[in-house]
Protein backbone atom coordinates (compact mmCIF):
# COMPACT_ATOMS: atom_id res chain seq x y z
CA UNK A 1 0.00 0.00 0.00
CA UNK A 2 2.74 2.46 1.05
CA UNK A 3 4.72 1.09 -1.66
CA UNK A 4 2.29 2.55 -4.30
CA UNK A 5 1.56 6.00 -3.26
CA UNK A 6 5.53 6.03 -2.96
CA UNK A 7 5.95 5.17 -6.53
CA UNK A 8 3.30 7.12 -7.59
CA UNK A 9 4.72 9.97 -6.00
CA UNK A 10 7.39 9.09 -7.35
CA UNK A 11 11.01 11.93 -8.23
CA UNK A 12 10.18 16.03 -8.58
CA UNK A 13 10.14 15.88 -12.03
CA UNK A 14 12.01 18.61 -14.55
CA UNK A 15 8.57 21.11 -14.29
CA UNK A 16 8.89 21.34 -10.75
CA UNK A 17 12.79 22.42 -10.91
CA UNK A 18 11.72 24.88 -13.54
CA UNK A 19 9.16 26.40 -11.58
CA UNK A 20 11.06 26.91 -8.88
CA UNK A 21 13.69 28.67 -11.27
CA UNK A 22 10.92 30.54 -12.88
CA UNK A 23 10.11 31.74 -8.99
CA UNK A 24 13.12 32.79 -8.12
CA UNK A 25 14.18 34.13 -11.58
CA UNK A 26 11.09 36.98 -11.20
CA UNK A 27 11.72 37.47 -7.81
CA UNK A 28 14.99 38.80 -8.95
CA UNK A 29 13.65 40.44 -11.56
CA UNK A 30 11.07 42.29 -9.25
CA UNK A 31 13.59 43.08 -7.12
CA UNK A 32 15.96 44.60 -10.11
CA UNK A 33 13.16 46.91 -10.58
CA UNK A 34 11.82 47.38 -7.09
CA UNK A 35 15.00 48.14 -5.09
CA UNK A 36 16.77 51.49 -4.83
CA UNK A 37 20.26 50.40 -3.49
CA UNK A 38 22.76 49.63 -5.86
CA UNK A 39 24.42 46.56 -4.05
CA UNK A 40 21.00 44.91 -3.57
CA UNK A 41 19.95 45.43 -7.18
CA UNK A 42 23.63 43.65 -8.13
CA UNK A 43 22.35 40.67 -5.26
CA UNK A 44 19.16 40.48 -7.32
CA UNK A 45 21.35 40.14 -10.44
CA UNK A 46 22.58 37.31 -8.19
CA UNK A 47 19.04 35.52 -7.94
CA UNK A 48 18.71 35.72 -11.98
CA UNK A 49 21.77 33.98 -12.72
CA UNK A 50 21.47 31.29 -10.13
CA UNK A 51 17.67 30.62 -11.38
CA UNK A 52 19.11 30.57 -15.08
CA UNK A 53 21.92 28.08 -13.50
CA UNK A 54 19.80 25.73 -11.92
CA UNK A 55 17.31 25.66 -15.53
CA UNK A 56 20.62 24.78 -16.98
CA UNK A 57 21.54 21.62 -14.53
CA UNK A 58 17.76 20.53 -14.40
CA UNK A 59 17.68 20.47 -18.22
CA UNK A 60 21.03 18.83 -18.38
CA UNK A 61 19.49 15.78 -16.38
CA UNK A 62 16.79 15.97 -18.54
CA UNK A 63 18.33 15.32 -22.05
CA UNK A 64 21.05 13.24 -20.53
CA UNK A 65 24.08 15.86 -21.55
CA UNK A 66 26.64 17.10 -19.46
CA UNK A 67 26.84 20.17 -21.46
CA UNK A 68 24.30 22.03 -19.48
CA UNK A 69 26.45 21.09 -16.37
CA UNK A 70 29.86 22.56 -18.22
CA UNK A 71 27.43 26.13 -18.89
CA UNK A 72 26.65 26.68 -15.52
CA UNK A 73 30.56 26.26 -14.27
CA UNK A 74 31.15 28.65 -16.98
CA UNK A 75 28.85 30.69 -16.00
CA UNK A 76 30.12 30.60 -12.34
CA UNK A 77 33.39 31.78 -13.53
CA UNK A 78 31.60 35.01 -15.70
CA UNK A 79 29.72 35.75 -12.56
CA UNK A 80 32.56 35.96 -10.50
CA UNK A 81 34.29 37.96 -12.75
CA UNK A 82 31.15 39.79 -13.21
CA UNK A 83 31.22 40.53 -9.59
CA UNK A 84 34.63 41.88 -9.32
CA UNK A 85 34.09 44.52 -12.14
CA UNK A 86 30.65 45.71 -10.79
CA UNK A 87 31.98 45.97 -7.42
CA UNK A 88 34.86 47.86 -8.25
CA UNK A 89 32.33 49.96 -10.66
CA UNK A 90 30.04 50.76 -7.50
CA UNK A 91 32.99 51.39 -5.10
CA UNK A 92 34.64 53.87 -7.51
CA UNK A 93 31.08 55.59 -8.03
CA UNK A 94 30.50 56.35 -4.23
CA UNK A 95 33.96 56.98 -3.75
CA UNK A 96 34.03 59.68 -6.68
CA UNK A 97 30.72 61.52 -5.47
CA UNK A 98 29.27 62.24 -2.31
CA UNK A 99 25.70 60.81 -2.76
CA UNK A 100 23.21 58.24 -1.29
CA UNK A 101 24.18 54.60 -2.32
CA UNK A 102 20.81 54.75 -4.46
CA UNK A 103 20.61 53.90 -8.06
CA UNK A 104 18.90 57.41 -8.68
CA UNK A 105 21.45 59.69 -7.57
CA UNK A 106 23.78 58.37 -10.20
CA UNK A 107 22.07 60.10 -12.69
CA UNK A 108 24.49 62.77 -14.32
CA UNK A 109 23.92 61.55 -17.50
CA UNK A 110 20.13 62.01 -17.63
CA UNK A 111 21.07 65.41 -18.18
CA UNK B 1 9.26 10.33 -1.53
CA UNK B 2 12.79 10.98 -0.08
CA UNK B 3 13.61 13.01 -3.39
CA UNK B 4 10.71 15.45 -3.16
CA UNK B 5 11.64 16.04 1.08
CA UNK B 6 14.93 17.04 -0.57
CA UNK B 7 13.72 19.23 -2.92
CA UNK B 8 11.32 20.85 -0.65
CA UNK B 9 13.88 21.43 1.04
CA UNK B 10 16.39 23.46 -1.36
CA UNK B 11 13.06 25.11 -2.79
CA UNK B 12 12.43 26.31 0.49
CA UNK B 13 15.52 27.97 1.72
CA UNK B 14 15.90 29.52 -1.83
CA UNK B 15 12.76 31.04 -1.82
CA UNK B 16 12.61 32.21 1.73
CA UNK B 17 16.00 33.68 0.80
CA UNK B 18 14.94 35.41 -1.84
CA UNK B 19 11.59 36.82 -0.14
CA UNK B 20 14.30 37.87 2.46
CA UNK B 21 16.69 39.56 -0.32
CA UNK B 22 13.34 41.49 -1.13
CA UNK B 23 12.34 42.47 2.28
CA UNK B 24 15.40 43.28 3.78
CA UNK B 25 15.95 47.28 4.38
CA UNK B 26 19.29 46.26 5.44
CA UNK B 27 21.62 45.57 2.78
CA UNK B 28 23.98 43.32 5.28
CA UNK B 29 20.35 41.05 5.88
CA UNK B 30 20.32 40.65 2.57
CA UNK B 31 23.40 39.36 1.87
CA UNK B 32 22.90 36.67 4.40
CA UNK B 33 19.82 35.84 2.77
CA UNK B 34 21.30 35.91 -0.27
CA UNK B 35 23.43 32.86 1.41
CA UNK B 36 20.67 31.06 2.43
CA UNK B 37 19.11 31.35 -1.35
CA UNK B 38 22.64 29.84 -2.11
CA UNK B 39 22.39 27.13 -0.15
CA UNK B 40 19.24 26.17 -1.51
CA UNK B 41 19.98 26.29 -4.37
CA UNK B 42 22.91 24.00 -3.96
CA UNK B 43 21.04 21.52 -2.32
CA UNK B 44 18.62 21.29 -5.26
CA UNK B 45 21.91 20.76 -7.13
CA UNK B 46 22.62 17.90 -5.11
CA UNK B 47 19.39 16.35 -5.87
CA UNK B 48 19.57 16.83 -9.46
CA UNK B 49 23.05 14.84 -9.48
CA UNK B 50 25.27 17.77 -10.15
CA UNK B 51 27.71 17.39 -7.08
CA UNK B 52 30.26 19.16 -8.28
CA UNK B 53 28.71 22.39 -9.10
CA UNK B 54 26.84 22.17 -5.37
CA UNK B 55 29.94 22.42 -4.43
CA UNK B 56 31.43 25.01 -6.47
CA UNK B 57 28.12 27.10 -5.51
CA UNK B 58 29.35 26.79 -1.66
CA UNK B 59 33.09 27.56 -2.52
CA UNK B 60 32.22 30.16 -4.87
CA UNK B 61 29.30 32.08 -4.64
CA UNK B 62 28.19 31.64 -0.75
CA UNK B 63 32.03 31.61 -0.05
CA UNK B 64 33.48 34.24 -2.05
CA UNK B 65 30.84 36.55 -4.04
CA UNK B 66 28.88 37.19 -0.94
CA UNK B 67 31.75 37.81 1.44
CA UNK B 68 33.00 40.20 -1.84
CA UNK B 69 29.91 41.93 -1.16
CA UNK B 70 29.48 42.15 2.49
CA UNK B 71 33.09 43.66 2.14
CA UNK B 72 31.81 46.67 -0.05
CA UNK B 73 28.38 47.30 1.90
CA UNK B 74 31.18 47.54 5.32
CA UNK B 75 33.74 49.64 2.96
CA UNK B 76 31.17 52.12 1.64
CA UNK B 77 29.17 52.19 4.78
CA UNK B 78 25.87 51.76 3.13
CA UNK B 79 24.08 49.68 5.21
CA UNK B 80 21.54 52.47 5.89
CA UNK B 81 17.88 52.53 5.27
CA UNK B 82 17.10 53.74 1.23
CA UNK B 83 13.47 53.83 1.63
CA UNK B 84 13.99 57.08 3.40
CA UNK B 85 14.96 58.53 -0.33
CA UNK B 86 12.06 59.96 -2.24
CA UNK B 87 11.12 58.26 -4.95
CA UNK B 88 12.23 59.04 -8.65
CA UNK B 89 10.30 57.33 -10.61
CA UNK B 90 6.70 57.60 -10.65
CA UNK B 91 4.87 54.76 -9.72
CA UNK B 92 8.18 52.34 -10.19
CA UNK B 93 6.96 49.67 -7.08
CA UNK B 94 4.04 49.11 -9.14
CA UNK B 95 5.25 48.83 -12.34
CA UNK B 96 7.63 46.60 -10.98
CA UNK B 97 4.95 44.22 -9.00
CA UNK B 98 3.16 44.21 -12.21
CA UNK B 99 5.57 43.08 -14.82
CA UNK B 100 7.08 40.71 -11.92
CA UNK B 101 3.42 39.11 -11.79
CA UNK B 102 3.27 38.89 -15.88
CA UNK B 103 6.64 37.06 -16.28
CA UNK B 104 6.15 34.55 -13.56
CA UNK B 105 2.93 33.70 -15.55
CA UNK B 106 4.63 33.52 -18.72
CA UNK B 107 8.03 31.54 -16.72
CA UNK B 108 5.58 28.95 -15.26
CA UNK B 109 3.28 28.25 -18.53
CA UNK B 110 6.94 27.74 -20.41
CA UNK B 111 7.86 25.33 -17.64
CA UNK B 112 4.81 23.18 -17.91
CA UNK B 113 5.41 23.07 -21.87
CA UNK B 114 7.64 20.69 -22.91
CA UNK B 115 10.32 21.77 -25.42
CA UNK B 116 13.01 19.60 -25.17
CA UNK B 117 13.18 17.65 -28.28
CA UNK B 118 15.24 14.99 -26.48
CA UNK B 119 17.95 15.41 -29.36
CA UNK B 120 21.68 15.44 -27.75
CA UNK B 121 23.82 18.66 -28.15
CA UNK B 122 27.00 15.42 -27.92
CA UNK B 123 28.76 16.69 -25.51
CA UNK B 124 28.90 13.49 -23.65
CA UNK B 125 26.28 11.80 -21.77
CA UNK B 126 25.40 12.38 -17.94
CA UNK B 127 25.00 8.52 -17.07
CA UNK B 128 27.77 5.81 -16.96
CA UNK B 129 30.43 4.89 -15.09
CA UNK B 130 32.21 7.40 -13.16
CA UNK B 131 31.69 10.11 -10.73
CA UNK B 132 29.97 13.59 -11.71
CA UNK B 133 33.27 15.38 -11.64
CA UNK B 134 34.99 13.24 -13.85
CA UNK B 135 32.75 13.63 -16.04
CA UNK B 136 32.63 17.40 -16.21
CA UNK B 137 36.43 17.60 -15.96
CA UNK B 138 36.14 15.45 -18.72
CA UNK B 139 33.75 17.51 -20.75
CA UNK B 140 35.69 20.58 -19.42
CA UNK B 141 39.25 19.63 -20.80
CA UNK B 142 38.67 17.87 -23.73
CA UNK B 143 35.13 19.19 -25.82
CA UNK B 144 35.50 22.90 -23.89
CA UNK B 145 39.05 23.31 -24.01
CA UNK B 146 39.17 26.76 -26.07
CA UNK B 147 36.39 28.18 -23.73
CA UNK B 148 38.68 27.20 -20.67
CA UNK B 149 41.34 29.06 -21.90
CA UNK B 150 39.31 31.75 -22.26
CA UNK B 151 37.75 32.07 -19.12
CA UNK B 152 41.56 32.65 -17.93
CA UNK B 153 42.10 35.74 -20.65
CA UNK B 154 38.59 37.14 -19.21
CA UNK B 155 39.90 36.32 -15.56
CA UNK B 156 43.01 38.52 -16.08
CA UNK B 157 40.94 41.43 -17.79
CA UNK B 158 38.54 41.50 -14.87
CA UNK B 159 41.48 41.29 -12.60
CA UNK B 160 43.05 44.53 -14.26
CA UNK B 161 39.64 46.59 -14.27
CA UNK B 162 39.43 45.96 -10.63
CA UNK B 163 42.88 47.36 -10.07
CA UNK B 164 42.16 50.25 -12.48
CA UNK B 165 38.88 50.73 -10.99
CA UNK B 166 39.48 50.80 -7.83
CA UNK B 167 42.33 53.24 -7.92
CA UNK B 168 41.68 56.40 -6.20
CA UNK B 169 41.40 59.28 -8.98
CA UNK B 170 44.59 61.78 -9.01
CA UNK B 171 42.04 64.87 -8.30
CA UNK B 172 40.76 63.64 -5.62
CA UNK B 173 43.58 62.25 -3.49
CA UNK B 174 43.98 65.19 -1.44
CA UNK B 175 40.85 65.25 -0.11
CA UNK B 176 40.08 61.69 0.06
CA UNK B 177 40.29 60.90 3.39
CA UNK B 178 37.33 63.36 3.86
CA UNK B 179 34.96 62.08 1.91
CA UNK B 180 35.40 58.23 2.37
CA UNK B 181 33.95 58.93 6.21
CA UNK B 182 30.93 60.46 4.78
CA UNK B 183 28.95 59.17 2.61
CA UNK B 184 26.01 59.15 4.17
CA UNK B 185 23.05 59.74 2.10
CA UNK B 186 22.80 63.47 1.75
CA UNK B 187 20.57 62.72 -1.33
CA UNK B 188 19.16 66.39 -1.95
CA UNK B 189 22.27 68.23 -1.13
CA UNK B 190 24.45 66.19 -3.65
CA UNK B 191 23.18 68.78 -6.72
Amino acid sequence: MIGVVLAAIGKPNAAAYLSVAAVLFTMGAAGLLLKRNVLVMFMCLELMLNAVNLTFVTFSRELNDIGGQVIVFFSMVVAAAEVVVGLGIIVSIFRRRKIGATADSASLLKG
Amino acid sequence: MAEWLVFAAGTLLALIGAAGVLTMRNPVHAALFLIQTLFGVAVLFVSLQAHFLAAVQIIVYAGAIVVLFLFVIMLLGVDKDEAKAPEVLKGQRVMAAVLGGIALVELLLISRVNVATGARAGSGALDGAGTNVEKLSEAVFTKFLFPFEITSILLVIAVVGAVLLSRKPKALEGSAVSSSGSVSGSVGGAA
